[in-house]
């Protein structure tokens, strides 16, 4: 395949000038809940969503309109204004309106607004409703940001944004020291990736002068490989942070002490999915610098295989989801790292995974709400029944994810696992055992919860969750089942000229492939051992035993914590001990001997102060004579 | 005219008033003691003023008189203040002012 000119984006018209609306609508909102206080507890939910809303119609009229368009004109800049202007810089804050991003904003938004309907029933009776939504509208607000932008920094005011947001909600239950240690953890561990954010949008200004997409394009050509590598690097570290990626990955699966609908939306949906998302916007970057690129995919092959394995260990639900979400984005990461082939397939897969991963978020935030918020499948079985529309929108989801043909995972993994093996057979081959396995843990996650016998705690009655916590579940489920049949034909041609490949002409309905007929089988297997192991006899509802070490690797994360507090946070805090330590003596000793001396100097020239007139008197006279000496003196030399 | 025998007087004027400040207890005796060290500086005033034909020592001298009366009588009172609470003119024992 031929690498195309990524469009040039046209002047603004009509709506499209309006379209900072759909960023400054939530941004309101979210002030005006967190600022009026108890006045909005009443309503104030109600007016969070409608914003969530409004910027989804926003969105999707935009998407109606670049629709119409010739593919040549799909992409709008909409200038805003100056933000930074010092000497010979000028920083231009603006969005870019294009194939790719509006996409994202229709997912954000329209996702973001289904999942604040279910909010409403989730947290009905949180105390803290009002601080929820605002929370949940700032996300909105800086996840558009960060995916409108035309500029880097401007995407990095958003990324910093969505990691406010994600912090914030993740510790929303802030009673609770776990929470708000998991809340600490994502933003700290966050922080690393930004640095690397930092680093790249440092090295395009002071390589190109300027860090706005048209700019950065149009002057990768002229990199020298080394600083093209060393780019492709920094954005991987950045988008390693907040997707979630090996070896950044630790703090997703904290990051489930968060209200469910949070994890649905950020920590599964939207927000993780930005690092695929800064990959493709840099796809000139990486035509430039094989080594990167190849880092990328090799990044995403080994994080689809770590949360395959530790998503096989988990009893807790949403750790099996988020486990699962790495090892999606896992693969997300792999297209992103094959090149241009695999761009469209990326975005793909992100778009149907946003839809079943949200799904199945909510599916299991609707289980926990009917088990008094019990997050371990050892204590669910037989929900099928008493959860109707729970149980047939997550199967929806579970066939997604695993892949059951015609479902939208289908198509959406099988072109990764496909295109990775043309490109590079190992990662192929990972890329299909990871299929099986997620065939294996979903399997297994949904035995637990739904079939089987009864293992609830006692006191607790499984009741569907109301109905605007379902049927949003519904609405979400439509699209993780046609997502792929509507999509597959028409998003490659329509993402082409954002990311500079070409249209790779597909249809809706599959086409026939020694490998997508392996994987098939491959994820029949994993089902099949998944039902052998876990569908067949009963669960026992204590952890059971194991010396086996792959299980005991996986249900402590394969170790990441460990090994972050033996590598990185043991000695980091010895250094900082040993900089305490010289700040104590060797700073504080100098300072405060320096105070001492004086102090003793004092102490030493207050007895001259003894109270004695006379000697005071003689004193003064001897001060006199020794006056009188140097005149004396100065008047004879 | 001889100014020589005037300013020796001068100095040993001096010299005794500082011996006095010096050696001297009783507040009353420090006191005179300043006054004799002053005036023994306006006689130097006064001798160099005449001859040099000059008015401005007579004038200082008149400044230091002056200066020297206000002080008396600040000086004084507060001895006065001092004997009547501690039955003492001696200026050691008022050494309360120190470290």
């Amino acid at each position: 395949m031929t690498l195309l000119d990524t469009l040039t984006p046209v002047a603004p018209t009509g709506l499209f000038t309006s379209a900072w609306l759909m960023i400054a609508i939530p941004l309101v909102v979210a002030g005006l809940l967190l600022l009026a206080g108890k006045v909005t507890n009443a309503w104030g939910h109600l007016v969070a969503t409608a914003a969530s809303i409004s910027a989804f119609v926003i969105a999707a009229l935009l998407f109606v309109d670049l629709l119409g368009r010739d593919a040549g004109q799909r992409a709008v800049g909409v200038p805003l204004y100056d933000w930074i202007t010092a000497g010979s810089w000028t920083i231009k804050a603006g969005l870019l309106i294009d194939p790719l991003s509006i996409l994202f904003a229709m997912l954000i938004t329209g996702v973001g607004s289904l999942i604040h309907v279910y909010a409403i029933g989730y947290m009905a009776h949180d105390p803290g409703r009002r601080r929820f939504f605002a929370y949940l509208n700032l996300f909105i607000a800086a996840m558009l940001t960060l995916v409108l932008a035309d500029n880097y920094l401007v995407l990095f005011l958003g990324w910093e944004g969505v990691g406010l947001a994600s912090y914030l909600l993740i510790s929303f239950w802030q009673h609770k020291p776990s929470a708000a240690t998991a809340g600490k953890k994502a933003f700290v561990v966050n922080r690393v990736g930004d640095l690397g954010m930092l680093m790249a949008v440092f090295t395009m200004l002071a390589m190109f002068g300027s860090s706005s997409f048209v700019d950065v394009n149009a002057g990768a050509a002229s990199l020298t490989p080394f600083w093209a590598t060393m780019i492709g690097i920094f954005l991987l570290l950045g988008a390693c942070g907040k997707s979630a990626q090996v070896p950044l990955q630790s703090w997703l699966l904290d990051a489930m002490e968060g209200p469910t609908p949070v994890s649905a939306l950020i920590h599964a949906a939207t927000m993780v999915t930005a690092g695929v998302y800064l990959v493709v916007r840099s796809h000139e970057i990486y035509a430039h610098t094989v080594t990167a690129q190849l880092a990328v995919a090799i990044v995403g092959t080994v994080t689809l295989l770590a949360g395959a394995w530790i998503g096989c260990a988990k009893d807790d639900i949403k750790k099996v989801l988020a486990g699962s979400t790495m090892s999606q984005i896992g693969y997300m990461m792999l297209a992103a790292g094959i090149g241009p082939e695999g761009y469209a397939f990326a975005i793909f897969h992100l778009l149907t995974h946003g839809f079943f991963k949200a799904n199945m978020f909510l599916g299991a935030g609707s289980v926990m709400h009917g088990m008094h918020d019990d997050v371990n499948m050892r204590h669910y079985g037989a929900l099928r029944k008493y959860m109707p529309y729970t149980f047939i929108t997550f199967a929806m989801g579970y066939l997604a994810i695993i892949g059951f043909p015609m479902f939208s995972g289908f198509y959406s993994k099988d072109h990764i696992i496909e295109t990775a093996f043309e490109h590079q057979p190992v990662l192929g081959l990972c890329a299909l055992v990871g299929a099986g396995v997620t065939a294996f843990y979903m399997t297994r996650l949904m035995l637990m919860t739904f079939f089987g016998e009864k293992r609830w705690a006692q006191g607790v009655h499984p009741h569907e969750s109301p109905a605007v916590m379902w049927i949003p579940l519904v609405l979400l489920a439509i699209p993780s089942v046609i997502a792929g049949v509507v999509m597959n034909a028409w998003i490659g041609a329509w993402l082409a000229p954002a990311v500079g490949a070409e249209d790779p002409h597909l249809h809706w309905y599959p086409h026939l492939s020694l490998i997508g007929i392996v994987t098939t089988l491959v994820v029949a297997a994993g089902a099949f051992l998944g039902w052998w192991l876990f569908g067949r006899g009963p669960i026992p509802a204590a952890v059971p035993y194991t010396s086996n070490l792959a299980i005991i690797a996986g249900r402590n994360d394969l170790f990441g914590d460990a090994f972050n507090e033996n590598v990185l946070m043991k000695p980091g805090q010895a250094v900082t001990a040993a900089v305490t330590a010289v700040d104590k003596s060797v700073i504080d000793g100098a300072v405060e001997g320096s105070a001492q001396l004086a102090l003793g100097f004092g102490a030493g020239l207050r007895r001259v102060q003894n109270g004695y007139v006379r000697s005071y008197g003689l004193t003064m006279i001897v001060g006199l004579f020794v006056i009188g000496l140097v005149l004396v003196v100065g008047r004879l030399v | 005219m001889n100014s020589e025998a005037y300013v020796i007087l001068a100095a040993i004027l001096f010299a005794i008033g500082v011996l006095g400040f010096l050696v001297r207890r009783n507040a009353l005796v420090l006191f005179m003691s300043v006054e004799l060290m002053l005036n023994s500086c306006n006689l130097l005033f006064v001798t160099f003023a005449r001859q040099w034909g000059n008015l401005d020592g007579q004038v200082a001298s008149f400044f230091v008189m002056v200066v020297a009366a206000a002080e008396v009588v600040v000086g004084l009172s507060i001895i006065v203040a001092i004997f009547r609470t501690r039955r003492s003119a001696s200026v050691d024992n008022a050494n309360l002012l120190k470290f």
